[in-house]
């Protein structure tokens, strides 16, 4: 029993790590109906920017004194991540997509792959491609429950991944911002009308879902203790197939397929072999293909006017 | 400037592909008015909307409001200039409640004061609107989805209003109450260019129309007159008329 509550736990900590990086796809899915391929490197990013924040703030220094990272200092990384993502994210969408606005779908998708190895590459040439120790922005305290060993960072994974999610829903739900992006991608043309100009959402979509993927990328780099380059691949693609389980365009969707992929991967690694931890993901891409390909909150698409 | 037209065509034309949809028309709405374009199906009444507020790029012509040329501006930038665009088929946010779809009808008016009287003018137009506040739009039956839709129209208090077949696929009682509330909108409110199939209606409700046939302006003039006009009579009321 301990060790399944052992597995839930790690479980819903890594979860939420997918959750951060699925809404990103699914908000951009829902406003642009594009797979944005890059997003997996734009979570990569947000990971180096809190590297190379937390560094300049001079955390070795902290370290090897023993003393541990000041709380405000772990929020000037995030935010510094957040906002170095958002911007990235955002200058992908203005090079890379908005020239392709009238352009057929496929070749959009096909210049995100293109966008995602460029920047996958670039990432070697300036971060090399060693990986890199995740400096220690949170020191690890264990919590032993009963057998139960509850470490205080998958614990803080998970508050901060909830908090940011219960914010991204205020926004969603109660800005005018949100309202915009809900409406740009119910009907597009029904959101011209209103008086939204389609583009600026889309750009401030990308910059939210990028500063989700930054958040997550420190998250993954707290938990994983080693980041490189091409960390974005294998993460990236199974929140990818979170946000394709919740029901790709679907918001709250997104956040169950990410818990629920981290869950499934965390008890398939602990009962049947870790060796089986990615395989469960894409199993479960399969299944969901071939029975409910709208996904578990999704909607069979309506036709529009 | 004061005694410009609210709307004007000149010369308007739409191609898709190559095809000529709308064929070079010219037509005016002034203050105070009601405007009918009517036409049959496939006419191009649609198209000569959509190029107005830009769903559609104009082929030719200019289209004017208040004396200012917008053509080439975006679908925002004329809606921000007080054109509202009712559309055919309603397009209303089937997965937002009525009150969320009515909020985003006033996008650009976010006062929230000015919000809340702008609904409270909405309800007092459309009663069965102000029941189903909190019901998801997709829920309404097709006479409360047209309403919604063009008390979403009114929500951003437009200088101009376009309807596209407000009567479309609706029962003859629900459309004497969409068509009753759109006598009283345009009572004190912006002019409107009402688009519709059904031409008695339309006549009864405007003051003066166009008649579209095949991507141009055949006949225009006052509802009272065209009314009498034998060719009206026999192609469009399907009177049998004697000459
Ligand atoms: N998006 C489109 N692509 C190609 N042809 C179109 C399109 N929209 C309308 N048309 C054609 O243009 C003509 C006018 O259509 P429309 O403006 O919708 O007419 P109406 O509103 O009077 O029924 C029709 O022949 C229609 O088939
Ligand atoms: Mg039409």
């Amino acid at each position: 029993m301990s060790q399944f509550i052992q597995q839930v736990i790690n479980g819903l900590s890594l979860g939420s790590i997918y959750a951060l990086i699925a809404l990103g796809y699914t908000m951009v899915y829902g406003v642009l109906k594009l797979i944005n391929f890059a997003h997996s490197e734009v979570f990569m990013v947000g990971a180096y920017s809190g590297f190379y924040a937390a560094t300049f703030l001079g955390i070795d220094a902290l370290d090897q004194s023993g003393q541990s990272f000041p709380l405000y200092l772990a929020l000037v990384v995030l935010i510094v991540a957040m906002l170095v993502s958002a911007t990235l994210g955002m200058t992908i969408e203005r090079l890379a997509y908005r020239p392709l606005r009238n352009a057929p779908r496929l070749t959009p998708l096909i210049t995100a792959i293109g966008m995602s190895l460029l920047l996958q590459n670039l990432g070697m040439l300036i971060f090399t491609p060693n990986p890199r120790r995740y400096p220690p922005i949170l020191r690890e305290v264990r919590f032993d429950f009963g057998g139960v060993i509850v470490t205080n960072i998958k614990l803080t994974i998970f508050a901060v991944a909830m908090a940011l999610m219960v914010g991204l829903w205020f926004l969603v739900n109660r800005t005018w911002t949100g309202r915009a992006m809900r409406a740009v991608s119910m009907n597009l043309d029904a959101a011209r009308l209103m008086g939204i100009d389609p583009d600026r959402t889309i750009g401030k979509t990308f910059a939210i879902g990028s500063a989700l993927a930054a958040a997550g990328g420190i998250l993954f780099g707290l938990d994983q203790i080693t980041i490189n380059p091409t960390m974005g691949t294998l993460t990236g693609l199974k929140a990818f197939v979170a946000a394709v389980l919740g029901g790709i365009g679907n918001i709250p969707g997104a956040a169950l397929g990410g818990l629920l992929i981290g869950l499934s991967e965390q008890l398939v690694a602990g009962y049947i072999s870790p060796d089986y931890r990615d395989a469960i993901t894409f199993l479960i891409l399969i299944v969901i293909l071939i029975l409910r390909p709208e996904g578990i909150l999704g909607v069979v698409r309506q036709e529009k006017v | 400037m004061s005694d410009a037209p609210v709307l004007s065509l000149t010369d308007v034309r739409v191609n898709y592909g190559g095809i000529a949809a709308v064929k070079g028309i010219s037509l005016e709405v002034r203050q105070g008015e009601i405007v009918t374009l009517i036409g049959a199906n496939g006419a191009g009444k649609s198209s000569t909307l959509k190029s107005i507020v830009g769903l559609v790029p104009l082929a030719g012509g200019v289209v004017s409001v208040f004396g200012r040329d917008i053509r080439g501006e975006k679908t925002h930038q004329i809606v921000a200039r007080g054109v509202a665009l009712v559309p055919e088929g309603r397009a209303i946010f089937t997965n937002l409640t009525v009150r969320d779809n009515l909020l985003l009808g006033g996008f650009l008016k976010r006062d929230p004061a000015r919000q809340q009287q702008n609904l409270e003018r909405c309800v007092a137009l459309f009663p069965r609107l102000g029941e189903r506040m909190s019901q998801e739009g997709g829920t309404l039956s097709g006479g409360e989805q047209q309403m919604l839709a063009i008390a979403r129209g009114i929500m951003a208090e437009p200088k101009l209003l376009l309807l596209d077949e407000p009567s479309l696929g609706l029962a003859p009682r629900i459309v004497q109450e969409v068509f009753a509330a759109i006598t009283a909108v345009a009572k004190h409110g912006p002019p409107i260019l009402l688009v519709e199939q059904n031409t008695r209606l339309a006549l009864q409700t405007a003051e003066r129309a166009y008649v579209l046939v095949t991507g141009e302006i055949v006949l225009s003039g006052t509802c009272a007159e065209l009314k009498q006009d034998p060719r009206i009579r026999a192609a469009y009321l399907g009177e049998d008329v004697h000459t």
